[in-house]
């Protein structure tokens, strides 16, 4: 039975956790003194042993990331933060940053010294005015005591709603001041990014993670997690279960392990499917209740790891309808940069929405898959690719409960049975 | 609208931050928006003069984005998570109600300015659906019933307070302020997490 392991959510239970005076009482922005008296490659280096692997979704090696940025180049280097955390399903970086947006200065101010950047970038959603608030003042707070403001400048941003922007170069874009479009790659990021200057982009996570590394050494990550997912990280269970809520463990749970621990699938119900991380990742069934939640355990059992958005689904719940409303907001959020995305969206929508009323024929199923295929690997980013794991995912397991719209000329399925507050005042 | 001194001020601070100004163009939008209350044609001509570009090209930004409004919005701006697990949950439920209690439709606003509504994407919130949001803040753990007594209440004037979030609610135009990065000294106020947020250094601190 893999153990809950708080490290970033260690002191999030006392009522002023998001404060420099709480930061600091647990030895807060220690970390980046002593790693500013270190060589910046030695940091590097340490966060490369340390196993750290992105927790925005592709679990691209952090170390490597930083290392890619070019020295001696006398062009400015930045660092961006992604905190534009709106993949459904995803939701760790908001109470994260909500309970302690001082480790993530913290690891800014770490991050810059190893990639000799003096300029840090945060980029928030905008639809969170208290978090704004939260990192804001923390900010204020850190020029303040003295830790931002001597080699490091921290800028938030905020956004103004566009999921697109969670992709690097839209945003990027986005922080350039245009409206937010993925480019284009190569070039990447490392060498033309923010200002066609070296770059790097890292999810909150995986910047928030690097104090902790730093403060304890590579060989105690190294310690956490599976043979190539080394380290902690947050899994945020939610949907249909007893209790929803944060859960903090080595990498490589299983989401029978944390149902057990939480309480799980709620009172008189079973699970039917659920997403490994997030929307875009294909979905999973109660076939996949062993699976190893790390990188290569998700991977191997045909999804992603994704952001570890466990959203839970019981069997009140139509897949064709939560397939649907998906692939509805695929739409809304596709930036109509690039063909497939844009028209193909447009496509796989009215097709679910005939086959959710009843209305479509067996015939569709295999369009909607052509049309898959024809947006997977054909788009300009993964948004595309994206839009058609649920589809593809659920028509592999839940098949028949497709045709079964057909036969009965209509959703089969109550909502109402789904909801919360089933037969109370609906 | 005619801007004033301090406005400009304010205005030329938040350029400042970047290292190029063309940056400045998304605060600035939620600056005008907490000045007007929705993105206006003069608020896109300021921004365009300030940043020396064209209205076109500060335009085409403020349509991209969705929580630039181009026409007004109500006092309160509530958005209802209709995206999957929400909407399965009690989203659709609330937002169907919500329409129907208030007599409008999305995107619309009550005929007395106080309330507006509108249907919204996942706010990272999963743990705590249904969720509704007022102004961007955290109403978590919504049904029926207490979303209509929270508009009723934005309708009397006296607001319910988030569950996650600031002692009060604030107007529709304060919250863009804050959005544009200015501080309302409010950041210490509220929970640092709900019961979600710690269910698992909880079980953890029970040895699990």
């Amino acid at each position: 039975m893999t153990k809950l392991a708080p490290v970033l959510s260690a002191h999030w239970d006392e009522k002023d956790s998001f404060t420099i005076a709480a930061y600091t009482r647990h030895g807060g922005y220690k970390a980046s003194a002593k790693a500013l008296a270190m060589d910046p490659d030695a940091v590097i280096q340490l966060v490369k042993d340390s196993g750290l692997r992105g927790r925005g979704g592709a679990g691209f090696p952090t170390g490597m990331k930083w290392g890619f940025i070019p020295q001696g180049d006398e062009k400015d280097h930045y660092l961006v933060v992604n905190a534009d955390e709106s993949e459904p399903g995803t939701c760790k970086d908001t109470p994260l940053l909500m309970a302690n947006p001082h480790v993530l200065i913290e690891g800014c101010i770490i991050a810059c010294h190893a990639i000799r950047a003096k300029h840090a970038f945060i980029y928030i959603r905008g639809e969170v005015t208290h978090v704004v608030r939260r990192l804001n003042q923390a900010i204020e707070d850190a020029y303040k005591a003295g830790h931002l403001g001597k080699g490091v400048d921290v800028v938030l941003h905020v956004g103004a709603g566009a999921y697109i922007c969670g992709e690097e170069t839209a945003l990027l874009d986005s922080l350039e001041g245009f409206r937010g479009q993925p480019r284009l790659r190569p070039p990447f990021p490392a060498i033309a990014g923010l200002y066609a200057r070296p770059t790097v982009v890292n999810n909150v996570e995986s910047i928030a993670s690097v104090p902790a590394i730093i403060a304890n050494g590579a060989e105690w990550y190294q310690g956490m997690g599976t043979e190539k997912s080394k380290g902690t990280t947050l899994y945020s269970l939610s949907g249909h279960v007893t209790n929803p809520g944060q859960f903090e463990s080595p990498l490589g749970i299983t989401l029978r392990e944390i149902l057990e621990l939480s309480g799980g699938v709620r009172v008189g119900h079973k699970l039917k499917f659920w997403t490994p991380g997030g929307s875009s990742t294909p979905l999973f069934t109660d076939a996949h209740l062993d699976t190893p939640l790390d990188y290569e355990g998700v991977a191997a059992a045909g999804s992603m790891l994704g952001t570890k958005a466990l959203q839970i689904f019981d069997e009140t719940t139509c897949v064709v309808r939560a397939v649907l409303r998906w692939t509805e907001f695929y739409k809304h959020e596709s930036c109509g940069k690039c063909t497939p995305c844009r028209e193909g969206t447009w496509w796989l929508v009215q097709i679910l929405r005939d086959l959710e009323n009843g209305v479509g024929t067996e015939a569709d199923l295999a369009k909607l898959l052509d049309l898959c295929d024809n947006i997977m690997g054909r788009s300009f980013c993964a948004l595309g690719d994206g839009a058609t794991s649920p589809i593809t995912s659920s028509i592999k397991y839940f098949r028949d409960e497709y045709i079964a719209h057909l036969t009965n000329g209509g959703c089969p399925f109550d909502p109402i049975k789904s909801t919360l507050f089933s037969g109370a005042n609906a | 609208m005619a801007y004033t001194p301090d406005q400009l001020q304010v205005m030329d601070s938040i350029i400042k931050r970047y290292p190029r100004s063309r940056s400045a163009i998304m605060p600035l939008l939620h600056y005008v928006q907490s000045l007007s209350g929705y993105v206006t044609n003069e608020g896109i001509e300021l921004v365009a003069k300030l940043l020396t570009l064209e209205t076109a090209e500060v335009s085409a930004v403020a349509t991209f984005y969705t929580q630039y409004k181009r026409k007004p919005v109500g006092e309160y701006h509530v958005g209802v998570c209709t995206n999957t697990l929400c909407a399965v949950m009690g989203g659709d439920a609330i937002f169907a109600a919500l329409k129907e209690h208030l007599g409008v439709e999305n995107d619309g606003v009550t005929a007395d300015g106080k309330v507006s509504l509108e249907h919204i994407e996942c706010n990272a919130a999963c743990d705590y659906a249904p969720v509704v949001m007022a102004n961007w803040e955290f109403y978590d753990n919504q049904d029926v019933s207490s979303a209509k007594e929270l508009v009723d209440s934005m309708r009397k004037g006296t607001p319910k307070a988030p569950t996650r979030g600031p002692n009060s609610l604030g107007t529709w135009k304060e919250a863009s302020a804050v959005l544009a990065g200015i501080n309302d000294g409010k950041a210490n106020e509220g929970l640092q997490a709900g019961e979600p947020t710690l269910l698992g250094l909880k079980l953890s601190k029970e040895g699990k």
